[in-house]
This record gives C-alpha cells, sequence and structure tokens, in this order.
C-alpha cells in the first residue's frame, strides 16, 4: 500500500499528462461541435509537452541558461523540441479553424450530425 | 541493476506546487470537457494555456513558458474567439452516446498508465534522460562556446533544421488558411455589392 502510494507520488506528472491526453482523445471522440472537437485536439497537443518537460526536470535544479553560480540545469533538449511543437500546434489549430468556417458557410452549421443529415438530404 | 539502491523519492515544496498546478490543470480540463457553451469553452482553454505555462516555469523550461502564454494563451485564443464570431454558434446540444468513446479511452488510459509505471520517478537526475547528450550541451556552454542560454544554442547551433521545419509547417498551413478564407472575402464582398445595389 505505502509501496502503490509512492509510486503514485513519483508518477503524478505521468499520470496527469495521460489524463489530459485521454480527455483531448474523448472530446475529439465524443462532441460532434467542430470547434470543440479543435479544442479537445489542443488539448491533447500541449498534454505531449508535458510528457517531454516533466522528465527533463531535476528538482533542485535551475532553468538551463548557464550561470557559474548553478551546477545543476533542467535538461534543454526537450524545451527546444517543444518550442517546435507549441508552434506547430498552433498553425495545425488555426488551419483547422479556417476549415470550420468554410464548413459553416457550405452547411449553415459545425456540427458533426446535422452536416452528415444533410449529406443524407442531396 | 537491482543492486542499485531505489531512488529516493523527492519531496520538496517545489514538487508540492508542481502537483497542485497539476491538479488544477486536470479539473480546468474536467471543466473544458462538461462545459457545452463554447464561449466558456475558449476561455477555459486559455486558462489551460496559462496554468500550463505556469507549470513550464515550475519545471523550469522557461523559454517553453514564454511561448505557451503568448502562442497558446494569446493567439490561439484569439484565433478561437474569431472563429466564434464568424460561425456565430453559441451552444451546442448533446444528442452523442458516450458508452462507446469512453470504453476507448479508458482502455488507452490504462494501456499509457502500464507504460508509465516503469518510467523513472519525478525529478531524479540520474535518469538516462539527463546522463546522455545533455551533459555536454551544459560542458559547451561552460566553456564559452555557446550561448549562456543553453535552449538558444542548441535551437541556433544543433537543430536548426528543426526550425526550418517549422518555418515551412507554419508558411504551408498561412497558405491553407488564406486560401481557404480567401473566396469567403470575395463571397462577403460581392453581398455587399448586392446589398449596395438593393439600396440604390
Amino acid at each position: 500500500m505505502m509501496e502503490a502510494l509512492q509510486k503514485f507520488a513519483t508518477h503524478y506528472n505521468y499520470f496527469v499528462t495521460i489524463f489530459l491526453m485521454v480527455a483531448g482523445l474523448y472530446i475529439v471522440i465524443a462532441r460532434g461541435n467542430m470547434i470543440k472537437k479543435l479544442v479537445g485536439l489542443s488539448l491533447f497537443q500541449t498534454s505531449v509537452y508535458l510528457l517531454y518537460l516533466s522528465p527533463g526536470k531535476i528538482v533542485g535544479g535551475t532553468a538551463p541558461i548557464y550561470d557559474g553560480a548553478y551546477q545543476v540545469y533542467a535538461n534543454p533538449l526537450p524545451h527546444v523540441l517543444m518550442l517546435t511543437a507549441i508552434v506547430v500546434g498552433v498553425a495545425t489549430i488555426a488551419l483547422g479553424l479556417a476549415l470550420a468556417v468554410r464548413i459553416n458557410e457550405a452547411y449553415g452549421t459545425v456540427e458533426e450530425d446535422e452536416i452528415f443529415s444533410k449529406d443524407g438530404e442531396i | 541493476m537491482n543492486t542499485k539502491a531505489a531512488p529516493e523519492v523527492v519531496a520538496t515544496p517545489e514538487v508540492f506546487v508542481i502537483m497542485v498546478l497539476l491538479t488544477l490543470l486536470a479539473a480546468v480540463t474536467l471543466a473544458i470537457i462538461r462545459q457545452r457553451n463554447l464561449f466558456s469553452v475558449v476561455i477555459l482553454s486559455s486558462i489551460y494555456s496559462f496554468l500550463m505555462a505556469s507549470i513550464m516555469i515550475a519545471l523550469d523550461a522557461v523559454d517553453v513558458a514564454m511561448t505557451e502564454a503568448s502562442v497558446g494563451a494569446g493567439i490561439s485564443t484569439v484565433i478561437l474567439l474569431a472563429t466564434l464570431h464568424l460561425t456565430k454558434s453559441v451552444e451546442y446540444p448533446a444528442v452523442r452516446q458516450v458508452a462507446l468513446p469512453l470504453f476507448v479511452c479508458i482502455v488507452v488510459a490504462g494501456a499509457l498508465i502500464w507504460g508509465s509505471i516503469s518510467l523513472p520517478p519525478f525529478g531524479i537526475a540520474d535518469t538516462p534522460i539527463h546522463t546522455h547528450t545533455a551533459p555536454r550541451y551544459i560542458e559547451m556552454a561552460k566553456e564559452h562556446l555557446m550561448p549562456p542560454n543553453i535552449v538558444t544554442a542548441v535551437l541556433a547551433d544543433f537543430r536548426s533544421f528543426d526550425t526550418l521545419g517549422e518555418t515551412t509547417v507554419i508558411f504551408t498551413a498561412g497558405i491553407g488558411v488564406l486560401l481557404l478564407l480567401k473566396g469567403r472575402v470575395k463571397k462577403m464582398q460581392g453581398q455587399d455589392d448586392t446589398e449596395k445595389k438593393g439600396e440604390a
């Protein structure tokens, strides 16, 4: 029991990351509104930032900016990768939202179910 | 491997702060799932991004935190609000069944948790990620071969192709957005013209 609690405490970051990831997945699958879907997609993306940054942290360390007074630094490599990922994430969301705007013009709605039923009528 | 002593559990105020922020993040995520008003969803996702930026600062990722606060909380919120303005959709009905998605998500979560159990504990220094590559970057910064901000140095000196790829993606996405919204502008101008004709 004690060991399980310890495991939970030391892996709390990963568990929350998994929760965010699955929450994003759930929104993408279960919600029909396309804007909500895209918010879910961005939740999924941001959870990956945590997945990368959590192992890079050393408790008692400092940000990776060199100064003679410090010896222990966080791992800079995940930070570099995530800088790229954030910008790419916003680009994909912008493209998806532009598509949603066009769909709204063509169908008059961004609800997936209504769009399917309108397609059925045609 | 088994002879190695189990790594000590790190329990400092720092870790506690991170845990509290993560819990807040999970709470905001639950609110995003449950909220059906899209305007609230957008504002909650903005709050989510700011919380994420705070956690990034606590995780010593200051450059990433700045980017997340400006891009994630700033630009994302603005384009989401702009989309809400253009689509004029505020609230959406609950008509879908949730059993199957919930099942899929629980299975995925179970698999991921099973996989993450064997990861090294949070915050300790002698993990593979800290013993390869990273010490070399810090060593080079120490010898003044690179700028003092190691993230900048790695980004510019070692991984410039990443940024090239990133720029390509943004360029492509930008062109895509422009092409998608171009027809819209013309249509709106056409509407304006017909309206003017009607008035005349």
